[in-house]
């Protein structure tokens, strides 16, 4: 495995100050995807745009002009952040040859700050899954047992962290898409409030819950980049205002009172996981936090009303994969209605079918009161739910998944892989924010995430708490 | 031809939503020039209206200030809360695969406008009236084994407007289309360009003997007020004959075929598509505060029922004030109106103006290209000059046209009209003498005319000032004419 990198702020420092080139940098990252080929994290790398960027970087340096907070310091993202230089798929056949012509808000603002993308990476097609398994392409390897997944959608950047092929990587988290590959893998995986980091430029899974996901080794690195990224964006209507400065986070916060969510520790949950999230709760009681049990009462039906309302958005984000303007198109179509059969049909994979599938069936005139519209109302329900156990607790804990990865090919029953985001879709259906902190690991050394939540908007705060647990823990 | 006995037993009963495009400078939910009508194909297109990935829809507020005046437009008022839902179905002019409309929160909720047919007034309802994204056009070449798509006018925002089914004649819909284009116009809405497309008109009709209603059809995208009264009383009259027959009327929706003046069926609406509406995620709700929706309020333009309201009180005709409405918005720079309106003081001037205006700069305008709009003090002053001079028996009618049509014709406002007119000899001849020797010579030519005369044929004196007024090539004033006939003739 490649080594570790810097902190990012000492990276850019080093590069601003010429003792380190963007060109090395970015160099290093290309070289480490290629030596960890074999975990199939990496869908395409983007060299020329990479070294171009690098070389301007290097050539402001050498004139003395600022080169920005993220000077020459590489980066992956997720397939489905449209970025120059390669194709963006989103790990889907119905996407292959598309070549974007503008690239994600949150792209352009790292960029601004002199970030490079070098690659990438792989995913759950359209984001649908929790194992890469859906890829189109290949599935994505665990970086600590390659017989495993790395979890999903954003295996292949969760992946890419922890084997070093960059200091930090995009991925987008809907329903845990984040949290949960870097509980698998071993790193730190953010969700934000929704709203907080633009989507425009981001292939919509469900718009509802779409947020851009950072994962990082370590919290600072992670403060930094949405430092970078976080705030309204003309181009994204439902964008939020940001706090002031991530970066100055506070780390210990005691006396704050926690949660400790009890509907996610009943059955079902592993014991090495269980054992770990009460560690962790020891630990947090023992530096002077309140940590209580807490029950969030319509939390069983949080994974239900997610798997109607998600859907129901797909079905509608991916009706412009026609196969008419971009993308795979069915070549020797009759006429319109075969183009658009045949293009669907050969275009998006089972997963997404299945999702399309749901979706317009939960829209139907006759169904949308019995699924979509009693979705909504468990949703507004889990809403003051949340909003209730947030006036007495500052933050909420909970493990991320029930189980540690699991082996490639383990879950044939899609019902199985819905089941893997039973503690993730509440922040998302909510839109809170909430991250995935590394909390030990299980008897067979796979790693277990720590999952904090905090109020809406309180992104700060939660990740100063997740800065200090980081520490604690470590 | 259906009997008229066959006909009364049948009650009609009409209903139309109208389309109408909104003058925004940008499209609805993206920052690319609304504006299609020159343009090449797909050039006035963003990621945004191609529906690329990742795209998202950002709502231009223009186009809810347009939609909050077309609320007081039509006597109601915008809604506080709306939201945006997206209609889904696959045609490739939907880029998106759905359109972006309002289902079931729109802007506005009800109103009415009021309509004249045959001297009544009538009270037409709105229903609704809702903002959506319109969708590109797709051409198929004739013999091609392609069709062409053009997103230019992707995205243009549409405000629906859904009337009540209160009209029951041909009529009723025509004048409702006609006074539903002004309004929008007058409200400063949109272009309402009808060759443009800016309106157009999809008409519900149906028929029934009974109390219950019969079974409609949607005649869709009517392009102008003639063909919705044509397409209704095709309609009408097939809808009747089917049943008359025994045969049923189906639910469709039919289009209007302008060359043989006759609608046809497009598709069958019984089974009704399943849109799937659902609320957009991608937009916000539309929250309007009491302040703006009042700031519009107050800026509103003058609406045609105003206009009427002050132009009868100047005595002028129903069928002279529509003709200034309408002249007022098709001429755009010309501004028949507010020249009437500063006038409103001194009623015979307004009346006369209008008049003028009416019979003369009206038609000219329209048919030729004149070099110049003129302010409206340039023309004002014009017309007040007219006036007087016409009051004062300086001019005939006669001359006075002809004077404002040369005037208009010009490309700069004469400086001096009293020289302007006489330098072109159009100032009335009252100069005793000179018409004198006039009537002097036309009494010798026509003996048997003045005999009669004489003898209390007045109708003769007619002709003898004819002769009079022809020989001094109009500009003799005819009253002063005939004065001295009857005085050369001792009467």
């Amino acid at each position: 495995m490649a080594g570790q990198w810097l902190p990012i702020v000492d990276l850019a420092q080093q590069v601003q100050a010429g003792s380190l080139t963007a060109g090395e940098l970015v160099e290093r990252s290309l070289n480490a995807i290629d030596e960890a080929k074999d975990y199939q994290a990496i869908i395409a790398i983007t060299p020329e745009r990479a070294k171009e960027r690098a070389k301007d970087i290097d050539e402001k340096v050498k004139k003395g002009e600022k080169t920005g907070r993220l000077a020459g310091v590489p980066f992956i993202a997720k397939d489905n952040f449209l970025v120059f230089g390669a194709e963006t798929t989103a790990a889907s056949n119905i996407l292959k040859g598309f070549t974007a012509p503008y690239q994600a808000t949150v792209i352009n603002r790292l960029e601004d700050e002199g970030a490079i993308c070098v690659a990438k990476a792989n995913l759950d097609a359209f984001g649908h899954g929790a194992s890469t398994e859906n890829s189109d392409f290949f599935v994505t390897k665990n970086p600590h047992n390659k017989t495993r997944v790395p979890g999903g959608s954003s295996g292949g950047s969760a992946a890419a962290v922890v084997l070093n092929l960059a200091p930090f990587a995009l991925g987008t988290d809907s329903g845990g898409s984040s949290r949960q590959p870097a509980s698998f893998c071993g790193c730190v995986g953010y969700k934000p409030t929704y709203g907080l980091m633009s989507r425009s430029g981001i292939v919509a899974m469900a718009s509802s819950t779409d947020t851009v996901g950072i994962l990082t080794n370590n919290i600072k690195d992670l403060a930094l980049t949405l430092d970078v990224m976080a705030g309204r964006d003309p181009l994204d209507s439902t964008t939020i205002d940001r706090q002031d400065d991530y970066t100055n986070l506070v780390e210990d916060q005691t006396p704050a009172r926690i949660g400790l969510i009890k509907e996610w520790l009943e059955d079902g949950v592993d014991k090495d996981v269980k054992r770990q999230i009460e560690r962790a709760v020891e630990v947090l009681r023992g530096v002077g936090y309140t940590v209580e049990e807490v029950s969030i009462s319509s939390l069983p039906l949080s994974l239900a009303a997610y798997y109607v309302l998600v859907p129901a958005e797909i079905s509608s984000n991916l009706s412009r994969y026609d196969g008419q303007r971009f993308g795979y198109s069915f070549s020797g179509a009759k006429n319109l209605e075969e183009s658009y059969r045949k293009s669907r049909e050969f275009g998006f994979g089972k997963e997404a079918k299945r999702r399309i599938m749901m979706g317009t069936y939960v829209l139907s005139s006759g169904y949308y009161d019995a699924y979509y519209k009693k979705a909504q109302i468990v949703r507004t329900k889990l809403i003051s739910e949340f909003t209730d156990a947030f006036k007495k607790y500052d933050f909420l804990v909970g493990p991320v998944t029930p189980t540690t990865a699991f082996p490639i090919g383990e879950k044939g029953d899609p019902l199985a892989m819905y089941m893997c985001d039973i503690m993730t879709v509440a922040a998302s259906i909510v839109g809170c924010p909430s991250i995935s902190v590394p909390a030990g690991v299980d008897d067979q050394n796979l790693p277990v995430g720590l999952q904090l939540l905090a109020p809406q908007r309180a992104d700060k705060e939660l990740l100063g708490l997740a800065r200090y647990v980081e520490e604690l823990l470590s | 031809m259906i009997d008229p006995a066959v006909y009364k037993r049948y009650r009609v009963t009409i209903g139309i939503e109208c389309h109408v495009q909104l003058k925004t400078k940008t499209k609805l939910f993206a920052a690319v020039n609304n504006d299609a009508r020159e343009a090449s194909p797909n050039t006035l297109v963003s990621h945004i209206c191609f529906g690329l990935p990742g795209a998202l829809p950002v709502l231009n507020e223009a186009a809810i200030e347009l939609a909050v005046r077309a609320a007081f437009a039509l006597n109601s008022r915008p809604q506080t809360f709306s939201k945006f839902d997206r209609k889904h179905y696959f045609y490739p002019d939907l880029p998106m695969g759905y359109q972006i409309t309002q289902y079931d929160e729109p802007i506005i909720t009800e109103g009415s406008v009021n309509i004249e047919v045959n001297g009544q007034t009538k009270k037409i309802g709105i229903t609704r009236a809702h903002l959506e994204a319109d969708a590109g056009k797709t051409t198929h070449p004739a013999g091609a084994d392609y069709s062409l798509v053009d997103l230019n006018r992707a995205g243009t925002p549409l405000l629906e407007i859904v009337s009540e089914p209160d009209m029951h004649t041909s009529l009723e819909a025509k004048a409702y289309a006609r006074e539903l284009y002004l309004t929008m116009r007058y409200a400063d809405v949109s272009d309402a360009n009808l060759y443009y497309g800016n309106m157009r008109f999809d008409v519900n009709v149906s028929v029934s003997d009974s109390d219950e209603l019969g079974t409609r059809t949607e005649t869709k995208n009517l392009n102008s007020f003639r063909s919705v009264e044509r397409a209704v009383e095709y309609e009408i009259d097939r809808q009747i004959e089917l049943i008359e027959k025994g045969k049923r009327v189906v639910q469709e929706t039919r289009g209007w075929d302008e060359a043989k003046q006759k609608t046809i069926s497009q598709r069958n609406k019984e089974n009704a598509d399943d849109y799937r509406y659902m609320p957009d995620p991608d937009l916000p709700p539309v929250v309007l505060d009491d302040n703006y929706i009042e700031k519009i309020k107050k800026a509103m333009p003058v609406l045609p029922c105003e206009w009427r309201r002050r132009l009868v009180s100047l005595g002028l005709d129903s069928s002279q004030i529509e003709i200034l409405l309408e002249a007022e918005v098709e001429d755009g720079q010309v501004n028949y109106l507010s020249l009437i309106e500063t006038l409103l003081d001194q009623p015979e001037v307004a009346r006369q103006a209008a008049n003028w205006q009416i019979n003369v700069e009206i038609p000219l305008r329209r048919e030729e290209q004149l070099p110049s709009v003129y302010s409206n003090n340039e023309r004002l002053g014009l017309y007040k000059w007219l006036y007087k001079a016409f009051k004062e028996g300086r001019m005939n009618s006669n001359q006075a046209h002809q004077l404002l049509q040369l005037a208009l014709r010009e490309s700069a406002m004469p400086s001096d009209i009293q020289k302007y007119a006489e330098s072109r000899g159009l100032l009335q001849e009252s100069n005793e003498s000179a018409i004198l020797e006039i009537v002097t010579t036309v009494l010798q030519e026509n003996p048997k005319a003045a005999t009669d005369v004489k003898d209390g044929e007045m109708k003769a004196i007619g002709f003898l000032v004819g002769q009079v007024m022809k020989k001094s090539s109009g500009k003799a004033n005819p009253v002063v004419a005939q004065d001295l006939i009857k005085r050369q003739l001792g009467l």
